[in-house]
């Protein structure tokens, strides 16, 4: 029933960008969609292109993988594609007919921004695939330490990530027996109309509310003996360190950022 | 209604890396009347198998017949037929949703589509024999109820639909000594007065040991053993290899025919016990004059 969602994209092996910094990891992954941005021509892609292909040789995921996180975004990438496609304007026709007309620089362009979505979304995923998601909220809360000065919560939204993310499967386990626990009782989830369907929802939502609200309750219990109390003056059992392989990264996105720029100065105007 | 399971697989997220075969070529009738009890320890795979029985999982491969007719066939009403098969799962007491009991109740007789009176008089029934009252609690809202009678509020959300097919998974886990004796009795009633065929998953050999006619001992997904309580308990070496134990009756038979008593060697039930205990005392009392064999 619910058997075909699994949850995150996490690849869990060990490698050397699995064990970079959550931290940096985050940073390069910015710096990563900047270049995307910066790029002016096909030749900068190709240098992306290398870039993410050897980093996913690095990472020891299979390159479909990270295809595949393009599949949900399939229909706005295809989207792209078609609307630069018909509505760019330019002088070189290749088809034309009725009121369609297809030129040479609208073909390139569209190419150019459905593959600047791909490459965003690859880039991310190679995120995501290296980095457990408890790992990324850790980054993320240290990330947005400084902004503690100015009372923004970074703690306590890093341990909402981090809680809610833990619960999820629990939920999704919790809904599929309950979903079947009534439908023991006769109850139809998936006829009628779109009122009747969601009148049907009620004997799910209301005991899977009212069980997430009792582990919200448990889970708080349980916080509070152990003295859990906010983020103030909390250590940490494993300290993140930078380390040199993480210097090591920073450079080559340094490289990868001065490719960019340099190919954005030098080809501009060559290929649009 | 008779169930027939022929050399049923399933397995868990099939084809994907996290694939596990929950049941293995697991075969096995259930006849009109039975009660029968299905033991294993954690995860070998009950809760897997009673969830077939009414359709609620599709087998791998395998199939599951009832009175004869293939249960995932293209032209079975399942809905229909899920009500007539009633199941209980573990916990059910965290399904109730209604906003007082009895209409909690008449969620299942609501679902087959019966007449107002019709409803009503299910849900007293329903009601009766989970020994509710009707006046005290009908009206009442289930989640101010104890663990124990939201518990058996939830048994008389299946047994409105009166189904002549009752299973139920792990019914008296988590409840206090007094919670699980009303949840037996209950059952133990049900069996005998409306003759309800009862297939029932539990880690307690002592309730087993009461209610079942006949057992089904579950390892690794693999039917490990049947028979009737007496063949099984009397096999203690079987048992400790499905992880599991013997009833206490059973063990203090085993303990007591080391001591020397003679006792016979399959005995389960504790009122059998103390039968045999009293007549050896009464037979021994009568020869020597005086008490029973020292301890
Ligand atoms: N929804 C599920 N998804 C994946 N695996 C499951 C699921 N439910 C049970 N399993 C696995 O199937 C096996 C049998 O589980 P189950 O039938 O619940 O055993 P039991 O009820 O005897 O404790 C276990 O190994 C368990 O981990
Ligand atoms: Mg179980």
């Amino acid at each position: 029933m619910l058997n075909n969602i699994t949850m995150g994209q996490y690849y869990p092996v060990d490698s050397r960008v699995h064990r970079l910094d959550p931290r940096i990891k985050l940073i390069l992954t910015i710096a990563f969609i900047v270049a995307v941005f910066l790029a002016h021509s096909f030749v900068g892609y190709v240098i992306l292109a290398g870039f993410l292909f050897l980093s996913c040789r690095l990472a020891c995921v299979p390159f479909r993988l990270l295809l595949k996180g393009l599949k949900p975004l399939r229909m706005i990438i295809i989207l792209t594609f078609l609307l630069n496609l018909f509505f760019t304007p330019g002088d070189d026709v290749w088809v034309s007919f009725w009121i369609v007309r297809i030129t040479r620089e609208a073909f390139l362009q569209a190419l150019f921004y459905s593959l600047r979505l791909v490459f965003l979304v690859a880039g991310t995923s190679l995120l995501t695939l290296t980095t457990s998601p408890i790992a990324l909220s850790d980054g993320i809360e240290l990330l947005l330490t400084p902004l503690k000065k100015i009372h923004f919560p970074a703690h306590e939204l890093a341990m909402m990530m981090t809680i809610a993310l833990r619960f999820i499967p629990t939920l999704l386990e919790e809904t599929d027996k309950i979903m079947k626990a009534q439908m023991a009782r006769g109850a139809d989830f998936e006829s009628g109309n779109l009122l009747s369907r969601a009148r049907a929802m009620v004997p799910l939502l209301v005991p899977l509310f009212v069980s997430a609200f009792r582990r919200a309750g448990d889970l708080a219990l349980a916080m509070e003996s152990r003295c859990y109390h906010g983020g103030e003056g909390r250590t940490r059992l494993r300290v993140l360190k930078i380390t040199r392989s993480d210097w090591i990264a920073c450079g080559v996105l340094a490289v990868l950022l001065g490719l960019i720029i340099l190919e954005g100065i030098v080809l501009k105007g060559v290929l649009f | 209604m008779s169930i027939e399971v022929r050399h049923l697989t399933h397995c868990y997220s099939e084809g994907s890396a996290l694939s596990t075969v929950a049941l293995e070529d697991v075969s096995l009738t259930i006849e009109d009347g039975e009660f029968v009890g299905i033991i294993g320890h954690t995860g070998s795979g009950k809760s897997t198998l009673v969830q077939h029985l009414n359709g609620l999982l599709k087998p791998s491969s395998g199939q599951i017949l009832i009175n004869g007719e293939d249960l995932n066939g293209e032209q079975v009403n399942r809905r229909a037929l899920r009500q007539r098969i009633g199941l209980v799962f573990q916990y059910p007491e965290y399904q109730l949703f209604e906003e007082t009991v009895a209409r909690d109740i008449a969620f299942g007789p609501k679902n087959q589509g019966l007449s107002k009176e019709a409803i009503d008089e299910r849900v007293r029934y329903a009601m009766d024999c989970v020994h509710l009252d009707y006046q005290k609690y009908s009206e009442r809202s289930p989640f101010e109820l104890s663990g124990g009678q939201m518990r058996r509020v939830a048994i008389a959300g299946v047994l409105a639909m009166r189904p002549s097919v009752l299973i139920l998974d792990e019914p008296t886990a988590g409840l206090d000594p007094r919670g699980r004796d009303r949840i037996l009795s209950m059952l133990e009633e049900l069996h005998s007065r409306e003759k309800t065929t009862i297939v029932m998953v539990s880690h307690s050999m002592d309730d087993m040991a009461r209610l079942a006619t006949r057992l089904v001992v579950m390892k690794d997904g693999k039917i490990l053993a049947t028979g009737t309580p007496r063949e099984i308990f009397s096999r203690e070496a079987l048992m400790l290899s499905a992880g599991l134990g013997v009833p206490a009756a059973s063990r203090l038979c085993g303990a007591l025919r080391q001591k020397g008593f003679d006792l016979p060697a399959d005995l389960y039930r504790m009122e059998e016990l103390r039968e045999h205990l009293l007549r050896l005392w009464r037979h021994t009392g009568s020869e020597a004059g005086k008490g029973g064999p020292a301890c």
